[in-house]
């Protein structure tokens, strides 16, 4: 089987190319692959859109993780320790 | 346009930047005693780099790229040595999503709808709280790839210099970790 066939019929490949597109563009051979492989494949079509939700849910998991941190500090204790040792080693 | 010298001023730095290293090191390590050790570990590191500060940026840009490559180093020894097992376990699991000899979707793993395919679900506590803790069960070296790739929109080189992995290699840490991330929800989201 030719490389061409290989990845029209290939899921496994296909899928690749669907989580390489979320990050870069892919080549012009590639996207035509990939545009076949969709047409004939309801299953990749199905994880293309679930991916692609998915995609956007975990950058919005990332942006509440930060927002959340950024709510939280330190504590007293902690940083005058951690001041204390700045002066020590300002003042060697 | 006159760019303004930058200056440091380490009496300072706990009031000023303590609580903001600290939170971006627990986004990204989420673990409280790692993300303190961290922390100090920055500003002692900065001291010794005081006099290599060229103004060129803010303090605290300098001070954050220096936890930056911190925040490196851990997911670098954390995904080596022993971590590799539950790499190895993760790649066995994903075996059999796929015929090995036409590399269709096997029956048992195939992509069924679960509530997520035509809006977007509830952004709900419940679906964040799945989604998480099915990130946590990503081997560590596919969480840093996907951690820096996502959350810092970190250069794909920029990604395989730091954590050692081929460009090659890239590709398939986010096919797979994604592949698993897509499969842990249809199994827990219904």
């Amino acid at each position: 089987m030719n490389h061409l066939k290989r990845v029209i019929y290939n899921c496994k490949q296909a899928t690749l190319l669907i989580e390489k597109r979320q990050i870069k563009s892919l080549s012009f051979r590639e996207t035509i692959e990939l545009r076949i492989h969709l047409a004939g494949c309801s299953m990749c079509q199905l994880y293309n859109k679930q991916s692609q939700v998915i995609h956007q849910m975990v950058l919005q998991l990332f942006h509440d993780t930060e927002q959340q941190a950024s709510t939280l500090s330190l504590d007293e204790n902690f940083k005058k320790e951690l001041q204390d040792r700045i002066e020590e080693e300002l003042n060697k | 346009m006159v760019t303004e010298k930058q200056l440091l001023d380490p009496r300072n730095w706990v009031n000023a930047h303590a609580d903001y290293l600290y939170s971006y090191t627990l986004s990204r390590l989420n673990d409280e005693e790692q993300a303190k050790d961290l922390v100090q570990e920055t500003f002692l590191a900065a001291l010794e780099k005081v006099n290599r500060f060229e103004g060129k940026s803010t303090e605290r840009t300098w001070l954050t790229a220096i936890l930056k490559n911190k925040i490196i180093d851990v997911y670098r020894k954390k995904s080596s040595g022993l971590a590799n097992i539950s790499e190895k376990k993760a790649e066995e699991e994903q075996k059999d999503f796929f015929e090995e000899d036409t590399g269709h979707w096997t029956e048992a793993h195939q992509p069924l709808p679960f509530g997520i395919e035509d809006h977007e679900p509830l952004r709900g506590k419940e679906f964040n709280h799945i989604l998480q803790l099915c990130m946590q069960k990503l081997p560590v070296l596919w969480k840093s790839v996907f951690t820096m790739k996502h959350m810092d929109d970190a250069a794909t080189e920029f990604i395989c210099s730091e954590l050692r992995v081929t460009q090659a290699n890239f590709w398939v840490i986010i096919h797979r970790a994604k592949l698993s991330l897509r499969a842990c929800l249809q199994k827990n989201w219904i």
